[in-house]
């Protein structure tokens, strides 16, 4: 099988490693670089728990080559906290938004893509970003409420 | 046998490689990426890198887009408005960055909502290589025995009266949700008649196809409660829609005309 080298920018770090030949970058990150935060759920684009931003935008890294990335800036779940955790991650634990955590990874970085891009989003705007992650524990209230806490401000960052 | 990805700077490069023996595009991913995953697609998949594959152009009511242009570039493009929710509506944000309009003339059911607007506006596929044009139908038509060949790009004419192209989608799930069924409609007026109805059905048959007694029901009619009822009655006329996970047969026939009234009454 042969081996091709990525090379990309995880959470802010240059990174290199060596692709399998049809590797997704979900398999690359947790096994090539050894980034465990986005999850494997379900391997078909469905259920959002891999969601990673590449360039800025929500991607879903099950569904995407590995060797596509090269020269990408991904972000992970792994990379929002810096000596403090990040406001959305504070306010998922204040709204007990993670129950099992499965989803929660992608939740995150769903709503960091769409925090970014619109920092005021409306209820529907935050619904239609995490429209594509399922969570089977808590429900999306929890979830929707901490991510609007962040937007309004209410989250401690 | 493992995947082998081949990378192509150009899409006639990648036409010419698919001559040479089996082999399968990659175009966003969202489709091939998790049959590849699932170790179902093995062996060859070609890919093409050339960034000219994602541009959107507008030449007068002509609008053509590239195989590669994203559901997420659609659905922000202002002078696309018609496509805004029908682009919008498949799937969640990353899938819409990912998920690409050629690709989706090539989804299997019960996806292809996209194609499906894209057959009732009598779209054209740009083959690659200089393979000239060919209606969507018959891209779709021939998908299943793997004839259709390469679409570089699809062009259609933009109507002129954004109110005579309709869009509904029924899922279960909201607001993202894989379609029961879809229908698209391109109902231009002359004096109050219909002239060259389009009425496209998706997630109703193996491919996106047209509603050829719903059309014959509506041509050169008044769009009045009579002409509606007529056509709900023949929504379902030569479909043979599919049971799956959600929905059945008989239910998708039976849904069939409730949700062609409720479009046209919206056009009306």
């Amino acid at each position: 099988m042969s081996m091709k080298p990525v090379t990309l920018t995880l959470n802010g770090t240059a990174k290199a490693g060596f692709a399998t030949d049809g590797q997704n970058l979900l398999d690359f990150l947790r096994r090539g670089l050894g980034d465990l935060s986005p999850k494997y759920g379900c391997g078909q684009g469905t259920c959002g728990a891999c969601t990673v931003l590449v360039d800025g935008e929500p991607h879903l890294a099950c569904l995407m080559l590995a060797e596509a990335a090269e020269g990408r800036r991904i972000e992970t779940t792994a990379g929002l906290a810096g000596a403090t955790l990040h406001p959305l991650q504070e306010a998922f634990m204040d709204r007990f938004a993670a129950q099992c955590g499965y989803c929660t990874p992608g939740m995150l970085m769903a709503a960091k893509a769409l925090l970014d891009r619109s920092p005021r989003p409306t209820r529907e705007e935050v619904i239609e970003a995490i429209s594509g992650n399922l969570c089977r524990c808590t429900g999306y209230e929890p979830i929707i409420a901490a991510i609007l806490d962040v937007a309004e401000g209410r989250a401690s960052a | 046998m493992a995947v082998t990805v081949e990378t192509h700077p150009t899409l006639t490069e990648a036409a010419q490689a698919m001559a040479r023996g089996d082999a399968v595009y990659l175009g966003g991913g969202t489709g091939v990426m998790r049959l590849i995953n699932a170790g179902v697609i093995r062996g060859r998949v070609l890919r093409v890198t050339d960034p000219g594959l994602r541009e959107i152009s507008l030449s007068g009511e002509t609008v053509r887009l590239g195989a590669g242009v994203t559901m997420a570039a659609v659905a922000g493009h202002r002078d696309l408005a018609i496509l805004h929710p029908v682009a919008g509506t498949i799937g969640g944000p990353a899938i819409r960055v990912m998920a690409t309009v050629g690709g989706n003339l090539f989804a299997p059911h019960p996806y292809g909502d996209f194609a499906t607007a894209l057959l009732a506006l009598g779209a054209r596929a740009v083959m690659a290589g200089g393979g000239g044009t060919r209606p969507v139908e018959e891209v779709l038509r021939d998908r299943a025995g793997g004839r259709a060949g390469l679409v570089a790009a699809v062009e259609f004419a933009r109507p002129r009266d954004a109110r005579t192209f309709g869009w509904h989608k029924v899922s279960r799930v909201k607001p993202k949700g894989v379609s029961v069924l879809a229908i698209a409609a391109v109902l231009p007026r002359e004096g109050g008649r219909i002239r060259g109805a389009r009425v496209a059905f998706g997630a109703m048959g193996p491919a996106p196809a047209r509603a050829a007694a719903v059309e014959r029901v509506l041509e050169g009619q008044s769009l009045d409660a009579a002409t509606i009822a007529r056509a709900a009655e023949v929504a379902a006329e030569g479909f043979d829609p599919p049971t799956d996970a959600l929905a059945s047969a008989w239910y998708r026939r039976e849904v069939a005309g409730v949700h062609l009234r409720r479009l046209l009454e919206e056009m009306a």
